[in-house]
């Protein structure tokens, strides 16, 4: 791992309360999705990004509008701070014609065209190939944009994963890699399913810069993004950035989670990183109480009228069923 | 369907030399086009398909890839949800397995689950059949299983004017195609007009007119068909054989009103029997046509077992001209 001064973003205030506001904003959004969950409002899989928002929150807002974003089927987090609105985010996850894709998609396949979010993939390293073909166009159109493709340790088995990586290199795309490695894949632990745990090291074998970060640190994530992303949009080059992170909840909704201790869960929630951020920037007299209070106003307001939003919301007509399946003839 | 002109130039060539005409035209055309696959490039395509492309239109559009059927497949997806048109050569329908994740998953599936937002204007070109000895691994006939899917187009060029014309209109489409190239037509020879242009991809054709019995196949098997149906002449019998050129989505009516007329139907298939696209054809006239039928349908497809390597025996697993002739006459209650 690597870092200089340089690298250190300057942190002012109203960007470290914006850090904080992004996590809060993710897992206030989560819960709410959790208790509609138990209310059968929101059906099929859900996957909860509970522990992993500083990832999102600290790469995401480093890309401009124009680049590019693939996430995997854990991806609420991912398309809340990408700008996917939540009110379409949690329509979809309703069902509703409102939906961000228009209620066929899901929890898992969060797409939106405005903010060039290429959606939740649901199949584990699915999204890799992907990521690749969009910087491949890009890269054969000249384009100053980069794709930031994100996928958990899991993935890293895949043989995707490695077709990917080897494409993006041999090819020098503008691809940035995120692993959100959260040391299950599903349930199997990261040491039972890989030969090598210290997952950055893979991209090396690639000739591929890589580097690891503490994914539980939004600073530490965000400063690693910079020199990623710069890196990138600088050489043309693809760039690995694993995010050592924790999944506090289950890996869905029907997960038992008998895999794992207790302590272990238990270890991690002192690294929680809303928690750890908020305590450091009060330790720095960075934050008053009433900021974080109207931080969790604004954003129970926000969740209530998304909630409104998707209850408001109608059910597509049976006869468009089958409609995007293929391209609707124009004129 | 689009026709040429009688007054242009006819020229003699291959099917091979059709398509890569056809390639030639799509990357002159259009610059968002290109061609990906192993060894399209220095080697100039495991069937000779894209020689000469490379020097004509160098690396970048003609691109060489490692063996990552599943990585520069799903390339391809992105890269065409990006804007450009891309033409991902998988050199053979068997090694199109390792990218059925992609073809499946993300190009069959991403414009409903986006709910339209995104699409995917992709060409897939796979070379697919038996009948060169080169065993169960190699001779696959999976059309049909690719012909389940919603969400893509499945085309079985069997002509020359086919071969040049469908990439055009595939190129053309918003949502992927597949187009599935037979083995054993690659060296096939015939006359097309210099200027050719598209063709329609939502028609079956009329190969041969008759009365007594509908034939009905696509591909490799039309050659054999023909053969077939000229044989049955000679016994006074004339079968009608249907090109079905586009096998997903199928041309129900170009079918219906071919059996309504003959009122028997045999269908030729290089897929195996069971959960064959024949099958399917099977199901739809016993479903539209049934009160015109005077005799139970009849399949000539591939036998239920892979492929073998010794000639006798892949040639006694595929259909033949006559397996064929002794189906129709079977349905024609005839010896």
């Amino acid at each position: 791992m690597s870092s200089s001064a340089i690298d250190k973003p300057r942190l002012s205030r109203a960007h470290a309360l914006e850090l904080l506001r992004q996590m809060i904003r993710i897992r206030r959004f989560e819960e709410k999705c959790y208790e509609l969950y138990t209310q059968e409002k929101i059906r099929g899989f859900l996957h909860l990004y509970d522990g992993e928002e500083a990832v999102a929150v600290g790469v995401i807002p480093v890309l401009e509008k124009r680049d590019r974003v693939v996430a995997t089927y854990r991806e609420h987090g991912q398309a809340l701070v990408r700008g996917v609105p939540m009110t379409t985010a949690i329509a979809e996850m309703y069902g509703k014609q409102e939906g961000c894709s228009r209620g066929r998609g899901g929890s898992m396949h969060l797409f939106d065209r405005a903010t060039n979010f290429y959606g939740g993939n649901a199949i584990v390293g699915g999204g890799l190939p992907l990521a690749v073909g969009l910087a491949l166009a890009d890269h054969m159109r000249g384009d100053d944009i980069v794709t930031a493709c994100f996928f958990g340790d899991g993935a890293v088995a895949e043989g995707e994963f490695h077709e990917s990586l080897n494409l993006a290199a041999l090819w020098s795309l503008p691809v940035l890699f995120v692993c959100e490695n959260n040391l299950y894949a599903m349930g199997t632990a990261l040491a039972l399913e890989e030969s090598e745990t210290d997952l950055h090291l893979k991209a090396q074998s690639y000739r591929m810069t890589s580097e690891a970060v503490d994914g539980m640190d939004v600073v530490a994530v965000e400063a690693a993004a910079r020199r990623a992303v710069r890196a990138v949009r600088e050489t043309r080059k693809p760039y690995f950035l694993e995010c050592r992170t924790y999944r506090f909840r289950a890996h869905s909704m029907f997960d038992a989670q008998l895999y794992r201790d207790k302590a272990e869960v238990e270890a991690w929630r002192k690294k929680e990183p809303i928690v750890r951020f908020r305590g450091w920037l009060e330790v720095n007299h960075m934050i008053h109480a009433e900021e974080a209070a109207r931080i969790e106003v604004e954003i129970s307001a926000e969740i209530d009228a998304a909630v409104a939003f998707a209850e408001a919301g109608i059910w597509e007509p049976v006869e468009d069923l089958t409609r995007f399946v293929h391209a609707e003839k124009s004129g | 369907m689009l026709q040429r002109q009688a007054s242009s130039e006819m020229l003699e060539l291959t099917y091979r030399e059709a398509v890569r005409q056809a390639i030639r035209d799509a990357l002159t055309r259009d610059q968002r086009v290109f061609l990906m696959g192993e060894d399209v490039g220095r080697y100039g395509g495991c069937y000779a398909v894209s020689k000469g492309l490379l020097a004509e239109f160098g690396p970048e559009r003609i691109r060489d890839t490692p063996l990552s059927e599943s990585g520069f497949t799903g390339a391809g997806i992105g890269a065409a949800m990006a804007g450009m048109r891309p033409i991902v050569e998988l050199m053979t329908v068997n090694f199109s397995l390792l990218a059925l994740d992609q073809i499946l998953n993300n190009a069959a599936t991403i414009r409903h689950m986006s709910g339209n937002q995104f699409g995917v204007p992709l060409v897939i070109r796979l070379a697919t059949g038996a009948g060169r000895q080169v065993a169960a691994q190699h001779s696959h006939s999976l059309e049909g299983w690719y012909a389940h899917i919603p969400g893509i187009k499945v085309l079985a060029p069997a002509t020359i004017e086919d071969a040049r014309g469908m990439l055009w209109t595939a190129l053309e489409d918003p949502d992927p195609v597949l187009i599935f190239e037979n083995v054993m037509l690659y060296n096939m020879t015939g006359k097309l007009a210099a200027d050719a242009g598209p063709v329609a991809i939502d028609k079956a054709a009329v190969r041969r007119t008759g009365r007594d019995i509908t034939l009905i196949t696509y591909g490799g098997s039309l050659w054999k068909t023909l053969d077939a149906a000229a044989a049955l002449a000679a016994d006074s019998i004339e079968a009608e054989v249907i090109d079905l050129r586009t096998l997903r989505p199928l041309d129900d009516q170009t079918i219906i009103a071919s059996v309504a007329k003959t009122r028997r139907a045999i269908i030729v298939d290089e897929g195996w029997r069971s959960g064959s696209l024949a099958a399917e054809i099977c199901t739809r006239i016993v479903e539209q046509a049934f009160w015109e039928l005077d005799a139970p349908l009849g399949r000539v497809c591939s036998e239920e077992v892979p492929i073998p390597y010794a000639r006798h025996l892949e040639e006694a697993a595929m259909p033949q001209p006559s397996k064929i002739v002794a189906a129709a006459k079977a349905a024609l209650g005839r010896t």
